[in-house]
């Protein structure tokens, strides 16, 4: 799959470069594209019960009231009703970028197919309810789904008669497929929102809500879309005639042209091998996971941080099963399980100052182990030997380093950037292995395991444990927030942190006052 | 980068994302019929004959069965498939030979077809076997002139108690 993802990666490393710079990281709205959905849902939830209000359910009324709301009362039903639709199409757009973007950045594999295979029946859900909105306008528009889509069911040999003989003749349409199709378009958003919530059960803390900033922004530009192109309807439906040259809404409507030039049958096929390759896109092929986190019992100490920190909602904390005098343990579901070793970032055990036999963490990934970073940091820095040594860590998803060794800056990867215990950089720094270190993450906001980069931010400002201790120097630590694409970025930032460095006073020797904090309950432990 | 530009930059991308809002909710128009034309919809169900005539069933045959099955009359519950011809200004556009629904051939044949012509004037034929006739013949013929305005929807229905075919 990667020749489909590099190219659309690239698109949006560009795409969300110049984002970055015109929102800020924070407010980039390709950072926020869930986020966008459900506020949208919300808009068109809210605004769907104000027009409900107007709105006359009968199939001969229905019409004459949507035109009430859009020309006599355009300046509130009317404005509410072309926020209705633009929400909606914009709930579509959102979507449609979301799946590209969860697709390019490989975050649809391995253990997070749940949420993959999930998103695939809110799609539908959101389809199901735009199409059935243009329906109770009554209008020509409606009158051209309401025949194709009749058609096309009746291809299904699931309907004894056939729908489409209603919609033939004036005198055959009646109220209860209308009012059916009512139904259906309150009741599908509202499964929706359940399947939305089954959607992110599996991703913690989840982003539902987007800036403020962003949410007023995309309010007032709604507000002058809806002033300046309203949204109307079409002539009113006449089952009389055939209706001819119609104004699509692409977002919703727009697999309809395909049922003028195709069969219905061939419709159906298109679309159900097109929802089979979606649902099965997890496993074509399938990730070649990593070994998933493991808890080594008489290490854990029951802080519950790694619980916290962990971002696919994989670790549970359970009664302690072996007698050691601490009220909880840490559990892995290892089917949640992604292996970005945050949670071993975030245990208090996982410190590089303990003697090599005694280095395991109370929680580990098996195949980048905490005892291994180590050696890892000590071959590297025994490369180093330049006028400013820098050691930089490096996130596997973020800028590339493939070729970043040398005698000024040598790079050891990481699975995530939140996956390095603070007291790593201590270690690097109080040991003299480096004069600076270099963190280097995902773009900020877009952490290939969602919450690196905003953890290791936490952690070196010290506002959330395991904190970095307040005597490493800060003026020594260097951070870039980079995608794959951004190699050359980061290569200038290092420079120009090597030239901060060199104009630093020479670090004093080798600090080595004392043990690490042994695994303690008390919060206050890691920044002894 | 400064503010302003910056203020301008997003003020540019919301305007993007709304114009495309905007654009695709309507555009590109889409031309589903040409609006010079009419639309003709041969459509109905009917059920051919069944295949074979009912027969009278003896007292002696019926001594036999379970008191619940015996019926005075048993027909064959499978009918014939029935034959649909439908010609415009004298070119057949449609001739077909409709199997019955249903897993048991017991149910109707179903005509659901749509041929879009020029408004104006035009001479319909339709023919409708339901019989297991062998002639070629046809048990219901219809011939008619009609005027179709640019986009009316014509519609030609079958029902043998309204004398066969006729239109709305
Ligand atoms: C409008 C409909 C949708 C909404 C509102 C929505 C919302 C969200 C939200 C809020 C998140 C969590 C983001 C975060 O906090 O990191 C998320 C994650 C995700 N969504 Fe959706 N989603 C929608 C549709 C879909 C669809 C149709 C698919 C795919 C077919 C999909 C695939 C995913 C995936 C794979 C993730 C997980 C990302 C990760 O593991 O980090 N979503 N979605
Ligand atoms: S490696 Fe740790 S933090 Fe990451 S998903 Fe697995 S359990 Fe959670
Ligand atoms: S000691 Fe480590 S493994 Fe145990 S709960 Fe704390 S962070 Fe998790």
């Amino acid at each position: 799959m990667t020749f489909l993802q590099a190219p659309i990666r690239a698109f949006f490393a560009i795409l969300e470069s110049a984002l970055d710079r015109i929102f800020g990281a924070k407010f980039n709205p390709l950072y926020h594209l869930g986020a966008l959905g459900f506020f949208m849902y919300w808009v068109v939830a809210v605004t769907g019960i104000y027009i409900y209000i107007f709105f006359d359910t009968g199939i001969t009324e229905a019409y004459d009231s949507v035109e009430y709301m859009t020309h006599d009362q355009w300046y509130l039903a009317g404005v509410m009703r072309s926020f209705h639709r633009y929400a909606s199409d914009a709930m579509v757009l959102f979507m449609v970028i979301h799946i590209f973007r969860e697709f390019a950045m490989d975050r649809y594999r391995g253990a997070r197919w749940f949420t993959w295979v999930t998103g695939t029946p809110v799609m539908i859900l959101i389809f199901a309810s735009g199409i059935t909105g243009y329906w109770l306008v009554w209008d020509e528009l409606a009158q051209f789904i309401a025949v194709r889509s009749a058609e096309w069911l009746d291809w299904l040999p699931i309907f004894g008669t056939a729908i489409a003989a209603n919609f033939l003749t004036p005198d055959a349409l009646d109220d209860r497929f209308f009012t059916l199709m009512i139904f259906i378009h309150i009741a599908a958003p509202l499964i929706l929102l359940f399947i939305l919530w089954i959607h992110l059960q599996r991703v913690s803390n989840a982003v539902t809500n987007p800036p403020r900033a962003l949410a007023v922004g995309m309010m007032v530009a709604m507000l002058v879309l809806s002033l300046v192109k309203p949204a109307v309807s079409h002539g009113p439906a006449d089952l009389g005639t055939v209706v001819s040259v119609l104004d699509l809404d692409w977002f919703y409507l727009g697999m309809y042209p395909l049922l003028d030039y195709w069969s219905s049958g061939t419709v159906w096929a298109t679309l159900g091998v097109l929802l089979l390759i979606l649902l099965l896109l997890p496993w074509l092929p399938p990730m070649r996971r990593a070994a998933p986190a493991l808890v080594t019992l008489d290490q854990c100490n029951g802080c519950t941080r790694c619980q916290a920190d962990c971002p696919y909602a994989a670790i549970t904390m359970v009664p302690r099963t072996d007698g050691l005098k601490f009220d909880l343990q840490a559990e892995v579901n290892p089917d949640k399980c992604v292996s970005c070793g945050i949670c071993a970032g975030a245990c208090p055990t996982a410190t590089p100052f303990r003697r090599r036999a005694d280095l395991v963490a109370g929680i580990d990934l098996p195949d980048s182990s905490i005892a291994d970073l180590r050696d890892r940091i000590h071959a590297a820095a025994d490369l180093l030997g330049g006028k400013t040594r820098i050691l930089v860590m490096s996130c596997q998803h973020a800028a590339r380093t493939d070729d970043l060794v040398g005698p000024e800056a040598t790079a050891v990867k990481v699975p995530c950037i939140g996956a390095i215990p603070p007291s790593f950089i201590d270690y690097m720094l109080s040991e003299g292995l480096a004069d600076g270190v270099m963190l280097s993450g995902c773009s900020e906001g877009e952490c290939y395991n969602r919450f690196g980069g905003h953890w290791t931010k936490a952690r070196l400002e010290g506002t959330r444990d395991p904190n970095l201790r307040k005597r490493v120097p800060r003026e020594r630590i260097g951070t870039f927030w980079g995608n794959k694409m951004q190699g050359g970025g980061l290569r200038r930032e290092i420079e120009r942190f090597a030239g901060s460095l060199a104009d630093l006073p020479k670090p004093p020797l080798p600090d080595r006052s004392g043990p690490p904090p042994a695994p303690s309950r008390s919060k206050e432990a890691s920044d002894a | 980068m400064l503010s302003i530009v910056k203020y301008i930059g997003q003020a540019l991308v919301y305007a993007a994302i709304m114009a495309s809002l905007g654009f695709l909710a309507t555009s590109p128009a889409y031309q589903h019929f040409p609006p010079d034309h009419a639309m003709i919809k041969l459509t109905f169900a009917h059920g051919g004959k069944h295949i074979t005539d009912c027969v009278r069933t003896s007292r002696e045959d019926l001594k036999d069965l379970a008191p619940n099955m015996r019926k005075q009359v048993r027909c064959s519950r499978d009918r014939v498939a029935i034959t649909v011809q439908l010609e415009i200004d004298g070119k057949a556009v449609y001739d077909h030979t409709l199997q019955p629904a249903g897993l048991r051939n017991d149910g109707p044949s179903q005509v659901y077809e749509g041929f879009p012509v020029t408004a104006g004037k035009h001479v319909l034929s339709m023919r409708l076997r339901d019989t297991k006739r062998t002639d070629g013949g046809f048990d219901y013929e219809t011939t008619a002139e009609v005027e179709l305005s640019p986009k009316q929807l014509f519609v030609i229905q079958f029902r043998p108690e309204f004398g066969g075919f006729y239109f709305n």
